[in-house]
């Protein structure tokens, strides 16, 4: 009866292969690398770069243990330390020639040295959270009252042009908070520019109250229309953030939202905390200015002569210099929105932008004057200028939405409006977490995380293995069957391991023994009870199953619950605990049944099981009463 | 090996007058030290900022002391961590200055004070660490941490939160499974071991953080086994022994699954104690916690939540209608019921 049939045992064979192929990268260790990726948004790494970057290596006389693309980026190996920091600098002179303008972040970085069939087969290292590998740990609130304020000024401008237009006469539009207050003379012009909203500002929503002899007409923006400007201003942050963190060449940096309104940034391997706060809290600005288009100015631009009074040289991100005139025209705070599209004739890739009211009347005004002369849109970051696209002006733009269009590929026109609108952060943010981890505090944490678990494993298994003999080994190997499992889920799913997570682990494995425990025991106890010795290995495993489910099941709903409502450390140590009671139930019940079946399965006359000693009342009741 | 060698069952029942009697002073104290003294909650829960500094020398706490309330800091705590020579500066929020210019000033002058001054690391750009004349580094920042106000009460919130969520998940779970006397009964008897590890950090003004949280909520989860396995017992029982009365079988049921509750808690213990003694300090409290959740939760499942269970009037009709609804095709005396090939 405690057979398993052949295709359990392939279930625990298969569970064994998968869990031994995915925890095998742990063993590997890490070997220094040099990562290559793009720190502008236009630019893209490719085989070709790849080629500079092993030129540039071969140039210095340095071989890499590998290199290869993978992503986004290009990671070169080496062996040691001292190799590293030479290729870096060696890769650093040839892809950055002007390290104030970057277009690749060069960074430090630790890559597995796990070979290369294992990295096919995405088998990876457990990913180590900032608290084991050193780090810098950010979070950051949104203003989103900011945002929706801003959008409400924005509104109340557009409100007033459209009235304008629509001759609808208003004796006032106010912004208080995040509504807009119209004052109207009488109940006929009220209604007419109700109607005016509703057709033309579906985002808002419009309340009347008579006021003395006037009415007063309300307008605040719809809930569902607030979400979305909440959302777009997260994104927008989290877009400019990651163009910002670029230029810090952090290997893998971090940024995700958490929650409505916050931001996680982390930066494993940073220690410098002011200048990365420098670089999140900086504020990019956009600006709107014509090129100078006069015969100096021409001259300037080929290098022939000096740049005209009033007129400054910006690059180009191509590297062409322009001319531009000092006057700023706009600036991003009149663009609310930037959008890739396509042209409506041509179908050409192209960006579209929205401005606000005020914005819009000096684009008219500026495009009527200057038909067929050239605007220029520059990104101001660090002080430092660049024309991101400079434009000829072939009719009068007005009603505020402007297409930027021609000599652009699709990606291009991404690019651009991301560049566009990820300028500058479209809500104010506040840090309100921050960690700083050393590197060699991770390291000393891995070492007593890793030495908790294995001191802690090694006594659970001598104490099993003395007071159940041969089934206190079969739990035993369970028992590391089940840490094993544990470690190649961690690594398949590439959760973040954290020393409260080290804590879990051997926390559940303390638990899972109790699995084990509790079939022992019952074994024991029939056995006591006097059914035979197959028999009791048949009840003892069936009797403790729904124990153990029942059991199980209660810690796991504490697990899902710390999962549910716990930050930080908290989350770390719910996922492995989670897991860990999974893993634990295969590894536990099925695979030790598993090895009892294997071992005492196939003996017919099966006359002792070796489980320590099964003491009767009876049997040794003389001894101990004379 | 044997440890247990009962010949008899154990009259539990009969003294559970007086293992409650025992549960409820521990836990009115427990009480009473929470309200009087407080948690010692940590920055993750008041907000502040946290500093640990590693010196190349044991370090005079009281210079630490005396330099950082010189530069206009009040409420600073400062103390040892893992070793004499690791210091903790805990500071609250300050209005401002942000945490960065904090604690840089903070390590600028703890590096005055032993004689060295602020240099560029040659390493890293843009970082600063601490040089003395001979060119060694008398100290290092190992790490900073610093919480904004309004994560704390979050947090708080947040740990309440899943506190309910367990305690409601446990009962509906427990009254499903077996009966709501049960539940009631488990749920009674592990609060109160919740309770008394809470008063522990608050008599020992031990730092509650969130790992600290993670454990008390794993350890509620992980004392429910015990009152989980007693109940099952009980319940078997019950079908099991037709004779006995409901004192009996609780006493039959414990004093069957005591062996199994000391080793399995011994095992777990011998994890936590692992961990208490390599896990350095920033486990420490953790695994304290855990250890305290751990004896009590011995205690409270074996002789308190039985105890509320036979109070409240289980009955043996009550359980063989709910777990006998799901195996209604077995016969009890059939050696084979439930086995599966």
């Amino acid at each position: 009866m405690n057979r398993y049939p052949v295709w359990k045992y392939a279930i625990i064979v298969i569970a064994l292969l998968v869990g031994s192929l995915y925890t095998l990268p742990n063993f590997f260790g890490e070997a220094p690398a040099v990562q290559v990726s793009a720190a502008k948004a236009t630019l893209k790494v490719d085989s070709g770069t790849q080629a500079r970057v092993e030129e540039a290596l071969k140039a210095a006389g340095i071989t890499a243990e590998a290199i290869g693309l993978e992503g986004t980026s290009i990671r070169a190996r080496f062996d040691t330390t001292d190799i590293q920091l030479r290729a870096k600098d060696a890769i650093q002179k040839a892809l950055v020639p002007d390290p104030a303008d970057p277009a690749y972040v060069v960074a430090l970085n630790l890559l597995s040295r796990s070979p290369a069939w294992l990295t096919t087969l995405r088998a990876a290292p457990m990913y180590l959270g900032l608290d084991l590998r050193g780090g810098v740990h950010f979070m950051l609130q949104v203003d989103m009252q900011a945002a929706l304020s801003k959008k409400a000024e924005s509104l109340a401008g557009d409100i007033r042009t459209v009235l304008r237009e629509k001759n609808v006469r208003h004796g006032g539009i106010n912004r208080n908070g995040q509504t807009i207050e119209i004052r109207l003379r009488d109940a006929q012009t009220l209604e007419a520019a109700k109607r005016v909203i509703a057709e033309q500002f579906a985002e808002l929503q419009t309340t009347d109250a008579p006021d003395g002899s006037d009415y007063k007409l309300t307008a605040s923006i719809k809930p569902v229309a607030a979400r979305n400007v909440q959302d777009q201003a997260l994104k927008q942050n989290i877009t400019t953030l990651h163009n910002r963190i670029n230029e810090l060449g952090v290997a893998e940096p971090v940024i995700q939202q958490q929650g409505l309104d916050r931001i996680v940034v982390q930066l494993p391997g940073v220690q410098d905390t002011a200048k990365a706060k420098d670089i999140l809290g900086r504020t990019a600005t956009l600006e709107v200015r014509m090129v100078d288009e006069s015969a100096e100015a021409r001259a300037a631009e080929s290098g022939t002569g000096p740049v005209p009074f009033g007129s400054e040289r910006f690059l180009e991100r191509s590297g062409q210099p322009v001319i531009v005139k000092k006057q700023v025209l706009l600036t991003g705070d009149n663009l609310t929105d930037a959008q890739p599209g396509f042209d409506n004739q041509t179908q050409e890739a192209a960006v579209h932008l929205t401005l606000d009211a005020k914005g819009a009347r000096i684009f008219k005004d500026v495009t009527r004057e200057s038909v067929g002369k050239r605007m220029a849109i520059l990104l101001f970051e660090k002080g430092k200028g660049e024309v991101v696209t400079a434009p000829v002006i072939r009719s009068e733009i007005a009603g505020g939405r402007v297409q930027i269009s021609g000599r652009m590929s699709t990606v291009e026109a991404n690019d651009t409006a991301l560049l566009l609108r990820a300028g500058s952060l479209a809500a104010p943010m506040e840090i309100i977490e921050e960690r700083t981890i050393g590197p060699s505090l991770g390291a000393e944490n891995i070492a007593k995380g890793f030495a908790s678990v294995t001191w802690g494993f090694v006594a659970v298994a001598i104490f099993m293995c003395i007071y159940y003999m041969l089934f206190g080994v079969f739990s035993s190997v369970a028992l590391a069957v089940n840490l094993l499992l544990l470690v190649a889920v961690l690594s398949m799913l590439q959760a973040t391991l954290t020393l409260p997570g080290m804590a879990a682990m051997a926390l559940v494995l303390g638990m899972a023994i109790d699995a084990n425990v509790l079939i022992n025991e019952r074994v024991r106890e029939e056995l006591r009870n006097g059914a035979s010795p197959q028999a009791a290995i048949h009840a003892g495993y069936d009797r403790a199953w729904a124990t153990i489910l029942d059991s199980n099941v209660t810690t796991l709903i504490a697990g899902l619950a710390l999962l549910a409502f716990g930050s930080g450390p908290v989350r770390g140590f719910a996922v492995v605990h989670c897991l860990g009671i999974l893993t634990s139930m295969f590894s536990g019940v099925f695979f030790s049944r598993g090895l009892v079946n294997l071992w005492y399965g196939k003996q017919k006359k099966l006359k002792n099981v070796s489980i320590g000693t099964v003491w009767r009342p009876g049997a040794d009741a003389p001894a101990k009463l004379d | 090996m044997e440890f247990f060698k009962i010949r008899r069952d154990i009259p539990f029942m009969r003294h559970a007058l007086v293992f409650n009697a025992v549960s409820l002073l521990t836990f009115l104290a427990a009480v009473f030290f929470l309200f009087s003294r407080g948690l010692h909650l940590s920055v993750e829960f008041t907000g502040g900022t946290l500093m640990e500094v590693s010196y190349s020398q044991p370090a005079d706490l009281a210079s630490v002391r005396s330099t950082v309330a010189g530069l206009g800091y009040s409420d600073v705590q400062v103390q040892n961590f893992g070793t004499a020579r690791d210091v903790l500066i805990r500071m609250p929020a300050q209005k401002g200055a942000s945490s960065a210019q904090q604690s840089g000033t903070v390590v600028a002058s703890l590096c005055a004070a032993t004689g060295g001054a602020m240099q560029p690391d040659p390493q890293q750009d843009g970082k600063e660490i601490c040089k003395a004349a001979a060119g060694v580094e008398p100290l290092s920042l190992r790490r900073t941490e610093f919480v904004g106000p309004q994560v704390g009460d979050e947090l708080a919130a947040d740990g309440l939160k899943a506190l309910a969520c367990v305690v409601a998940g446990i009962m509906i779970y427990l009254a499903l499974r077996f009966e709501w006397k049960f539940a009631v009964a488990a749920i009674i008897a592990n609060l109160h071991d919740v309770i008394i590890i809470l008063g522990f950090f608050a008599f020992f003004q031990w730092e509650f953080s969130l790992p600290v949280l993670a454990a008390v909520l794993a350890v509620l989860g992980y004392s429910v086994n015990e009152s989980v396995v007693i109940f099952d017992r009980i319940r078997e029982n019950f079908r099991r022994y037709r004779k006995m009365n409901t004192v009996q079988i609780i006493d039959n049921a414990i004093t069957s699954t005591i062996s199994r509750t000391i080793i399995t808690h011994g095992s777990t213990q011998l994890m936590v104690l692992s961990m208490l003694l390599f896990g350095g300090p920033t486990l420490h409290y953790f695994a304290l916690a855990l250890t305290i959740g751990i004896l009590f939760g011995i205690y409270s499942s074996v002789f308190v939540a039985a105890a509320i269970a036979m109070w409240l009037g289980i009955r043996r009709e009550d359980l063989l209608k709910a777990g006998g609804a799901a195996r209604k095709d077995e016969d009890p005396n059939d050696p084979n019921a439930g086995a599966m090939v």
